[in-house]
């Protein structure tokens, strides 16, 4: 479960990007928060995974206080969540394989275990014939879902995603938007930060609108509600 | 930290090593090239020291003994000479020469004619000290002056002072030089290894966004530094010791006719080896370390 309260987020340079956000999200939800540029969004969503802290009121994921989490204990509130880019960060020197690995050797876990579960996740997405690849051999939509396959490698309670279809055509992100589903459906929480209004409209969820660093439309079953 | 983790961070840092073909060889030439710089000039520095040191060794004291014709009475006033200077705190050791040796030295020196001598030694009997510090034969001089039955003490003033203060002065310029080309050293090795971690910050992010800690992210690349830091201190190593043998076989016998000793191969060798891995490893670890820990705050 993911909890805000008050949250307000300050730059350096001064800008303001949160003013003063509460929110509650359950587990098992899926949540589109929506936007227009500048609006917000991706501060929001990097306050939950603790790229950024907040500069006044209290961030809460899976019952950890993110607002008063030691720098040295956030590789261990990462590993609870899988979190998705937008230009997918894979390691561009590993392949697929060791990419989605990667996750799992972090968390120490034992070589036979990392083997059938990395495989297990590949097949999921698609991906199993293309184990020994590059990124860069890899077209765009294929870099997501290995992307998404070492997001839920080691099968985290929320999936954290920021505008994961920006860079791939329509057929793609339809593609990518089956996987987070699915993924939904197995009770992970996924909250995808995204501008794809196609898809908001279509697929009906949970739609956090943000302007101004203020949630302006929280919505059951909402639509995308921009032009563009 | 589990065994299996520290076996998979050299794993990794091998790979690694391969993946990074261009940015390992960048590094790797930089550690050769400032490298052979360090061995070399290790190499040189160290014998001139020697060199300067085998100098100074040289120089001595020659303490002319007051001519006393009765035997017992010589006997004491030499004993109690000898005792007095070899009872100095500066002293490290004295030898006795009567005059009779002295003029067979000179004899040896300046040819036959001086044979002649022998019906009427007019020398004095020496005693030759050498001070522990060789730099304070001139202090102790002036306190052997001071003794009694000392008829002259000799060491070569003004002379023994410029030798002193112009090693004094190539030592310090080489100890500087050394300094500086360490400097250089750490100042290139890091540099290079900074610019080819600084092309992999966007993977160190990316390892601290999928929960690495980072000492799970660091240890790859320290160790990788230290492969680049033990690699590049091998061609160092072979090009100055071979160097060196082959220069030691062609220069010892040359200089040795001029009282100038080289330092034998072994041990300086190994004392320069084991200088220039140590410094090849201490770099590539520290500058490893220094570079990654700059991209760890994501």
């Amino acid at each position: 479960m993911i909890e805000m309260k008050k949250v307000t987020k300050k730059y350096p340079n001064g800008v303001v990007a949160m003013n003063g956000i509460s929110t509650k999200i359950k587990q098992g939800e899926f949540v589109y928060v929506v936007g227009p540029s500048g609006a917000g969004k991706s501060t929001f969503i990097k306050l939950m995974y603790r790229e950024e802290k907040a500069t006044s009121g209290e961030v809460m994921v899976n019952g950890i206080n993110l607002t008063t989490l030691k720098s040295a204990r956030v590789p261990h509130l990462r590993r609870q969540l899988g979190v998705v880019f937008q230009d997918f960060k894979l390691l561009p020197r590993l392949t697929v394989y060791e990419n989605v690995a990667y996750a799992m050797e972090v968390i120490e876990e034992e070589p036979k275990k990392i083997r059938e579960r990395v495989m297990e996740v590949l097949d999921l997405v698609g991906l199993k014939h293309k184990v020994r690849m590059l990124p860069t051999e890899l077209s765009g939509g294929e870099q997501q879902r290995v992307a998404i396959a070492r997001s839920i490698v080691n099968k985290p309670g929320v999936l954290i995603a920021d505008e994961p279809t920006g860079n791939l055509d329509p057929e793609t992100s339809w593609e990518i938007m089956d996987l987070f589903e699915e993924i939904n459906r197995n009770g992970t929480t996924v909250v995808m930060a995204t501008h794809n209004r196609d898809i908001v409209n279509t697929v009906r969820k949970r739609v956090i609108a943000i302007e101004g660093g203020l949630i302006v439309r929280d919505e059951y079953g909402g639509d995308y509600g921009y032009e563009g | 930290m589990k065994g299996r983790t520290i076996g998979r961070h050299f794993r990794e840092s091998f790979k690694s090593l391969g993946r990074n073909g261009w940015m390992t060889f960048a590094s790797f030439s930089a550690v050769t090239v400032t490298l052979i710089l360090v061995g070399v000039f290790s190499v040189i520095m160290m014998n001139l020291n020697h060199i300067a040191d085998d100098l100074e060794n040289d120089v001595e004291i020659r303490v002319l003994i007051e001519i006393i014709e009765e035997e017992g009475q010589k006997n004491a006033a030499e004993e109690q000479l000898l005792a007095q200077v070899q009872n100095m705190p500066d002293v490290a050791s004295v030898a006795y020469s009567t005059k009779e040796q002295e003029l067979e030295d000179l004899i040896k020196d300046f040819g036959e004619e001086l044979s002649l001598y022998e019906q009427s030694n007019p020398l004095h009997n020496v005693l030759y000290v050498k001070a522990i510090n060789p730099q304070q034969t001139a202090k102790v001089a002036e306190e052997i002056e001071k003794l009694d039955y000392t008829y002259e003490v000799l060491y070569g003033k003004g002379k023994v002072e410029n030798l002193f203060s112009f090693l004094n002065i190539s030592r310090n310029i080489g100890f500087i030089l050394i300094i500086g080309l360490l400097f250089t050293a750490m100042f290139l090795i890091s540099n290079t290894i900074r610019i080819t971690i600084f092309a992999r910050r966007e993977e160190i992010e990316i390892m601290k966004l999928v929960g690495a800690t980072n000492s799970f992210v660091r240890i790859p690349f320290v160790l990788e530094g230290i492969w680049i830091g033990l690699l590049g201190s091998i061609i160092p190593v072979i090009v100055v010791s071979i160097t060196y043998y082959k220069l030691y076989d062609i220069l010892a016998p040359r200089l040795r006719g001029n009282m100038l000793e080289l330092l034998p191969v072994t041990p300086l060798l190994y004392q320069v080896s084991v200088l220039v891995i140590g410094i090849g490893l201490i770099i590539g670890m520290w500058g490893s370390f220094m570079s990654v820990r700059k991209f760890l705050k994501v």
